[in-house]
C-alpha cells in the first residue's frame, strides 16, 4: 500500500450530462468521492438574443424573450411588457380584466415549469415514475397555451398594452377542470415522494444556503424562501393586482435540498388559489387591450369597416408604435425567481437595449455554494434543487 | 423612499462623490442615482447602512449609447432591501477607456454579470478575480453588445481580422446603409 495516490481527481461533467439541465457544464475537483471545487462553465446555449431584440419593434422583441427562459416562457413577456407599458404610461389605465388575464396566464406558466423542475428532479435522484406523472399535467397547460395562441410552449399571448385577443371560448372551462384535477395529483406525487425515506436521506441537510448568503448572491425565489427569507415579488412590489390577491408566501427554513423541494410543491397549491381567484374576475365578456390608439390596433370589425381604423392598423403593423426616451425595470415573480426586463428606449420603434436578469445565472455562480464539501452525487440533487433554465442562463 | 431621501442619508457617508438624482418612468418604484465611477463601491457600502438596508444584489447590466452620447455607457446596478420593500438603481457613466472598481469585495453574487460585461461590452473592473469571457468563446475577437459591432451593416466576414469596426468603417457604413435605402428602387 505505499504507492496510494492522494492527488485530487478533475472530472468534467457536462455539456451532454442528462442531469445537467441543458448544457451546464461542470469541472469538478473531486478527493476521493468529495468535491474540493466546481468550475461551472456556460454559454453553450448563447444566442444572442438580447442583440437581436434591438434590432426588432417593440412587439416583435416578445417572441424573442419567450424564449430566453422557456420553461416560463409568458413570466418573459410579462416582464417585457411591464416595463415597456411602464415607459408608455399605460400601465395605470390597464383594465382590471387584462390584468386577472395575466395573472391566470403567469400561474398557469410557474405551475408548467414546477411540474418540470418536478419531474426532472425526482427522475435524476432515481424516482423516474415522477417525470411521467408530471408531465402528463403540464400537458394540459401546453394545451391551454395552444388554446391561448396556437402555440404549445410560446404563445406570445401577452403583449405591449394589453393581450393578443380575448380569451377563447371553452378556455375558462378547461382551465376550471384543469384546477380541480391538479391539487388531487399534487397530492398523488407527495404520496410518492414527500415522505419517501430513500429521497429525505438524499435530499435532507444536503446543499445548504443561508438567507444572507442568498442575498449576497442574488439569489431570490423559492431558494431564498427555502432558506427563510419571505421576498416575494408579488408581495413586495406587486403588480397586475396581485396585492388583492389572497395567497400565502410559501417558505421553509433549513435551506436544504429537501426544504426547495417543499417550497415549490407547496408553491403550485398556492399558484392554483390565485389562478381560482383571477377566474372568478374575468367577466365573460370585456376588455383585453387597454384603449390607447397608438399602441393596440382597432378591434377587426372596425378595420374592415372604417378608413381610420384600416390606417391605423396598417400603420401599428408596419411601423409599430415609437416609446417615449428613458429606461424602465419592472420585475415580476417568475417560476425561478426575480424576473426583470430592463428596457431602454431611445424614443423610436425599436428599443435601444433590454436585458433581462437571469435568475438561473445568479443559481449557477453560486453553485460552489452548495457542493463544495459534499459527495458528488449530491451534485445532481444540488442542480435539480436550483432549477436553472439554460436558455435563460446564456441568453 | 425618494431618490433625494436616499441621496441625503448616503452623501454625508461617501465624501469626495458626485451624487445627482435622475428622471425616469419608474421612479415611484425604483429611484435612480447617478453615481461617479470611482466611488461605486462606497456608495453601495453606504446604501447597507441603518435605515436604508439595501443588503440585497439583484442585477448590473450596461447600456451603450455610442456613437450619441460621451462617456459611452451607463453601467446600472440594481440593488433590493427586502425588508423595507425598496429598491435602488445606480448609474455610473463610464467611457470604454475607464476601469471601473469591481463590487465583488460586498456582493459576490456581481461576479458573473460582470464578467459577463466584460465580455460582452468590454468594460474592465479593476480588483475582479476572474475576468474571464463568460458568454462568447474565450478566442473571440470583438464585444458583442457594442452598438458599434456589426450586425445588419455591410462587412465581409473576415475572420482572420478584429471584428471590431473602426469609428470611420462605422459611419461609412451607416452613411452607405441611409443611401441604399433612400435610394432602393421597387423590384
Amino acid at each position: 500500500m505505499a504507492d496510494v495516490r492522494t492527488e485530487t481527481m478533475t472530472v468534467n461533467m457536462g455539456p451532454q450530462h442528462p442531469s445537467t439541465h441543458g448544457v451546464l457544464r461542470l469541472v469538478l475537483e473531486l478527493d476521493g468521492e468529495t468535491v474540493v471545487s466546481v468550475a461551472p462553465t456556460v454559454g453553450y446555449l448563447h444566442t444572442g438574443i438580447e442583440k437581436t431584440c434591438e434590432q426588432k419593434k417593440w412587439q416583435q422583441v416578445i417572441p424573442l424573450v419567450e424564449r430566453m427562459d422557456y420553461l416560463g416562457a409568458q413570466s418573459n413577456s410579462l416582464a417585457f411588457c411591464l416595463s415597456v407599458e411602464k415607459m408608455l404610461g399605460i400601465d395605470a389605465k390597464m383594465p382590471a380584466r387584462v390584468n386577472a388575464i395575466r395573472v391566470l396566464v403567469a400561474e398557469l406558466q410557474r405551475i408548467s415549469s414546477h411540474l418540470v423542475w418536478f419531474g426532472t428532479h425526482a427522475m435524476e435522484i432515481g424516482a423516474i415514475t415522477g417525470l411521467l406523472y408530471a408531465l402528463r399535467e403540464r400537458e394540459i397547460v401546453m394545451n391551454l397555451n395552444e388554446m391561448l395562441g396556437g402555440f404549445r410552449f410560446f404563445p406570445s399571448y401577452i403583449r405591449v398594452g394589453g393581450l393578443k385577443e380575448d380569451i377563447p371560448r371553452g378556455y375558462k372551462e378547461a382551465v376550471k377542470a384543469f384546477l380541480d384535477r391538479l391539487p388531487g395529483k399534487l397530492d398523488e406525487y407527495e404520496t410518492l415522494i414527500t415522505k419517501n425515506p430513500i429521497w429525505m436521506d438524499r435530499t435532507r441537510g444536503v446543499g445548504v444556503i443561508s438567507y444572507e448568503d442568498c442575498c449576497k448572491w442574488g439569489l431570490y425565489g423559492p431558494i431564498a424562501r427555502a432558506a427563510g427569507g419571505d421576498y416575494d415579488v408579488r408581495r413586495a412590489f406587486p403588480y397586475c393586482d396581485y396585492d388583492t390577491y389572497d395567497f400565502d408566501v410559501i417558505g421553509a427554513s433549513n435551506g436544504d435540498v429537501y426544504d426547495r423541494y417543499l417550497t415549490r410543491v407547496a408553491e403550485m397549491r398556492e399558484s392554483v388559489k390565485i389562478c381560482n381567484q383571477a377566474l372568478e374576475r374575468i367577466s365573460p365578456v370585456g376588455a383585453w387591450a387597454c384603449d390607447d390608439k397608438q399602441v393596440v390596433p382597432p378591434p377587426k370589425d372596425q378595420v374592415y369597416t372604417e378608413m381610420e381604423a384600416l390606417i391605423q392598423h396598417f400603420l401599428i403593423y408596419s411601423q409599430g408604435f415609437k416609446v417615449p426616451a428613458g429606461d424602465a425595470y419592472v420585475p415580476v415573480e417568475g417560476p425561478r425567481g426575480e424576473h426583470g426586463c430592463y428596457v431602454v428606449s431611445d424614443g423610436t420603434n425599436r428599443p435601444w437595449r433590454v436585458h433581462m436578469r437571469a435568475p438561473g445565472l445568479f443559481a449557477c455562480q453560486a453553485l460552489h455554494k452548495f457542493v463544495v464539501g459534499g459527495m458528488i452525487a449530491d451534485v445532481i440533487a444540488v442542480i435539480g434543487s436550483l432549477d436553472v433554465v439554460m436558455g435563460d442562463v446564456d441568453r | 423612499m425618494t431618490a433625494e431621501e436616499i441621496l441625503a442619508a448616503i452623501a454625508p457617508a461617501v465624501p469626495g462623490a458626485t451624487f445627482e438624482a435622475l428622471a425616469s418612468s419608474d421612479s415611484a418604484m425604483t429611484p435612480s442615482l447617478l453615481v461617479s465611477a470611482p466611488h461605486i463601491v462606497a456608495a453601495c457600502q453606504a446604501l447597507q447602512g441603518p435605515g436604508l438596508e439595501f443588503v440585497a444584489f439583484s442585477d448590473v447590466t450596461a447600456v451603450d449609447f455610442y456613437p450619441n452620447r460621451d462617456p459611452r455607457f451607463d453601467l446600472v446596478y440594481h440593488l433590493v432591501s427586502p425588508h423595507r420593500r425598496a429598491r435602488v438603481r445606480l448609474k455610473v457613466r463610464v467611457n470604454q477607456d475607464v476601469e471601473v472598481p469591481t463590487l465583488t469585495a460586498l456582493f459576490p453574487g456581481a461576479g458573473w454579470p460582470e464578467r459577463e460585461l466584460y465580455d460582452l461590452f468590454g468594460i474592465v473592473f479593476t480588483g475582479h478575480a476572474d475576468l474571464r469571457r463568460l458568454m462568447m468563446p474565450d478566442d473571440w475577437d470583438g464585444h458583442p453588445l457594442r452598438k458599434d459591432y456589426p450586425v445588419q451593416l455591410r462587412k465581409d466576414a473576415q475572420t482572420y481580422m478584429p471584428l471590431q469596426i473602426t469609428q470611420e468603417e462605422f459611419q461609412a457604413n451607416m452613411e452607405r446603409d441611409r443611401y441604399q435605402r433612400t435610394t432602393a428602387k421597387p423590384k
